[in-house]
């Protein structure tokens, strides 16, 4: 990794071939790719020849206010899955957490990297960015917008992994001390693709990569930027357990019968019908299982402001304040101000009583 | 209210409160200025019992009257159609017994989502067209204010939204259930101070009916 650029002249059907892959292999890695991506089976040898030919490219990866949880997700893509290899086969050119170079060494690679593959490379961004005080989070002495701001100037894609990039994630959350915003709220010139989650899903950022360098293009994106592919169902449509939703099957608690039995989790607020993510398909841990299935309630981490979105454990529909206690005092304003209202129409109806005045006959046949 | 869980959240929070005061203390209001006002003492020795006739007119003014039926079968049907397609959506809708559980601690079992959806799409129809006909039926233009205009559209606005928030017709979610709930929060607003408090006083209006014929004796 210290060596900027390494592989760059080799091809990738090249270099997997030199590190044992079958051609078997890296074919079933297309297909599975193809199918993620919801393109038709044919694409698969398409996406093969595009894959076979391209170059790898070089990837600096900028780690800023983050948890690490994001790359602890990318290198759980099990070996010996073709995730791994689609990563080890990028020029991974700088990352704090991967590359063994620090310091100074570290930083000199990075702008080797960007020198050499000007408006080449992409740029992967796990984090939000704080715009409060910079010192709230640097690197080598240099403040997170302005690392960011430097290095996509010679980018040719931005790929921002996890809701903290995405969206601002955590350091977002109420009351946001540092200020932290998004990588699209910054970088404005250059294409930002979106792959939440608090972890996003191994493959999903995996096939981003693979359609940039399939198809030398960005995905089709929905309106927060996420990868269509992956996001444009929500969790709720594909959850296998939508059929006991459908039926009005529901679990009580974490441990009843309905639980035991697979019913949905909505009662216990689970947020899938608001979450868009692959969790359902993709699944997590080499496809063993997802959170859902493992029963508990979709988190919606996907989701802009989820950590703001009201109480994990509280249905959607539920307002979040202590309504029982308010209606009840309300209900007592309510009595007593109608007491009020009666009162004022008991009076109204007596004073009326004693100011009527009976009118006669020839009362009426008095006036004009 | 920057983004669309800001505004869920605030239609959730605040919104709903506000909402949930006006509701309880118009309604209440509404109710107790009527029945505090009371009636003057019936000296006249009763014909008959209050309780029964009282119970049985709030039943049998439920029912169509067979005239009515024969004059506007139209509206009758569109109206039960409605009526009964709007309970259904509100009180056996899953999501919607978790929130009236949580405000009031009452909780019945629901129906399948997806037979809500095909009721609720009943509905919205059905609250269509009978709007189409306040619009075209002249005497029905002539008798209509804007005050059942606007009683249609906060309640035509909740079912309407209710269905897109279930389909994600509009895009993010929690704008589209943040709208939905909100036009529930207007329709509960408006509901104390305009002819939708007829869902309260129907009860006292029918069983004073029936209780004042059955003390005298007749037919209510």
């Amino acid at each position: 990794m210290a060596e900027t650029g390494k592989g760059m002249g080799k091809t990738l059907a090249q270099s997997l071939r030199e590190s044992g892959v079958s051609r078997r292999g890296f074919l079933k890695f297309c297909t599975a790719t193809a199918s993620m991506m919801a393109l038709p089976p044919s694409m698969a040898p398409a996406i093969a020849q595009a894959l076979g030919k391209a170059k790898r490219p070089s990837v600096i990866w900028l780690s800023f206010q983050e948890c690490t949880g994001c790359t602890e997700s990318l290198t759980r893509s099990h070996s010996p899955t073709v995730e791994n290899l689609i990563f080890d086969y990028i020029s991974l050119d700088y990352h704090h957490t991967l590359q063994v170079a620090a310091g100074e060494g570290a930083e000199a690679a990075r702008e080797a990297a960007m020198r050499e593959n000007k408006g080449q490379y992409i740029v992967v961004v796990d984090g939000s960015i704080p715009l409060g005080n910079p010192g709230y989070s640097a690197i080598a002495g240099i403040s997170n917008l302005q690392m960011l701001e430097e290095t996509v100037a010679g980018a040719a894609a931005v790929v921002a992994v996890g809701t903290c990039a995405a969206f601002g994630g955590l350091p977002h959350a109420k009351p946001n001390p540092t200020g932290a915003v998004s990588v699209s709220e910054i970088v404005k010139d250059k294409p930002v693709v979106n792959v939440s989650g608090c972890p996003p899903i191994p493959t999903v950022i995996t096939g981003v990569l693979a359609h940039f360098l399939t198809f030398g293009s960005l995905p089709e994106l929905d309106a927060l930027g996420r990868p269509m592919a992956f996001f444009g169902k929500s969790i709720h449509d594909r959850c296998y357990r939508r059929p006991f939703y459908d039926k009005g099957l529901y679990a009580e608690t974490f441990d009843d019968e309905g639980a035991r039995k697979g019913w949905c989790l909505y009662r216990l607020g689970c947020k899938g019908p608001m979450a868009y993510n692959a969790c359902a398909t993709a699944k997590w841990n080499r496809g063993t299982s997802w959170p859902v299935e493992s029963g508990h309630g979709c988190l919606g981490c996907s989701e802009p402001d989820f950590w703001d979105a009201g109480g994990f454990y509280n249905a959607l529909s539920i307002p979040d304040s202590d309504i029982t206690r308010q209606a009840v005092y309300v209900a007592g304003a309510g009595v007593a101000l109608g007491a009020v209202a009666g009162a004022v129409n008991r009076s109204k109806q007596a004073r009326a009583r004693e100011e009527h005045e009976p009118v006669t006959i020839d009362d009426l046949d008095k006036r004009p | 209210m920057s983004t669309p869980v800001d505004f869920l959240l605030w239609v959730r929070g605040p919104g709903f409160d506000i909402a949930l005061v006006v509701f309880i203390i118009g309604i209440l209001i509404r109710l107790l200025e009527v029945l505090i006002l009371g009636r003057k003492p019936d000296y006249a020795e009763p014909r008959g019992g209050e309780l029964g006739a009282g119970l049985r007119t709030l039943l049998t003014r439920t029912l169509p009257e067979p005239g009515t039926f024969k004059r506007s079968p139209f509206t009758v049907v569109g109206g039960y159609i409605w009526h009964i397609g709007f309970f259904i959506s509100l009180f056996l809708f899953v999501p919607h017994i978790e929130l009236i559980d949580a405000t009031i601690g009452l909780s019945w079992p629901g129906i399948a989502s997806n037979l809500v959806d095909a009721v609720a799409a009943v509905t919205l129809v059905t609250l269509v067209a009978m709007l189409f006909s306040r619009l075209t039926h002249p005497v029905k233009r002539l008798l209509s204010g804007p005050e059942d205009y606007l009683s249609w559209l906060v309640t035509f606005l909740p079912v309407m939204t209710g269905y897109l928030a279930y389909h994600r017709m509009i895009d993010p979610y929690p704008l589209v259930l943040g709208l939905h709930i909100l036009s529930v929060e207007i329709l509960m607003v408006v509901f104390p101070f305009t002819k939708l408090m007829h869902a309260f006083t129907f009860i006292i209006a029918r069983w004073y009916n029936g209780a004042m014929a059955g003390r005298r004796g007749v037919q209510s």
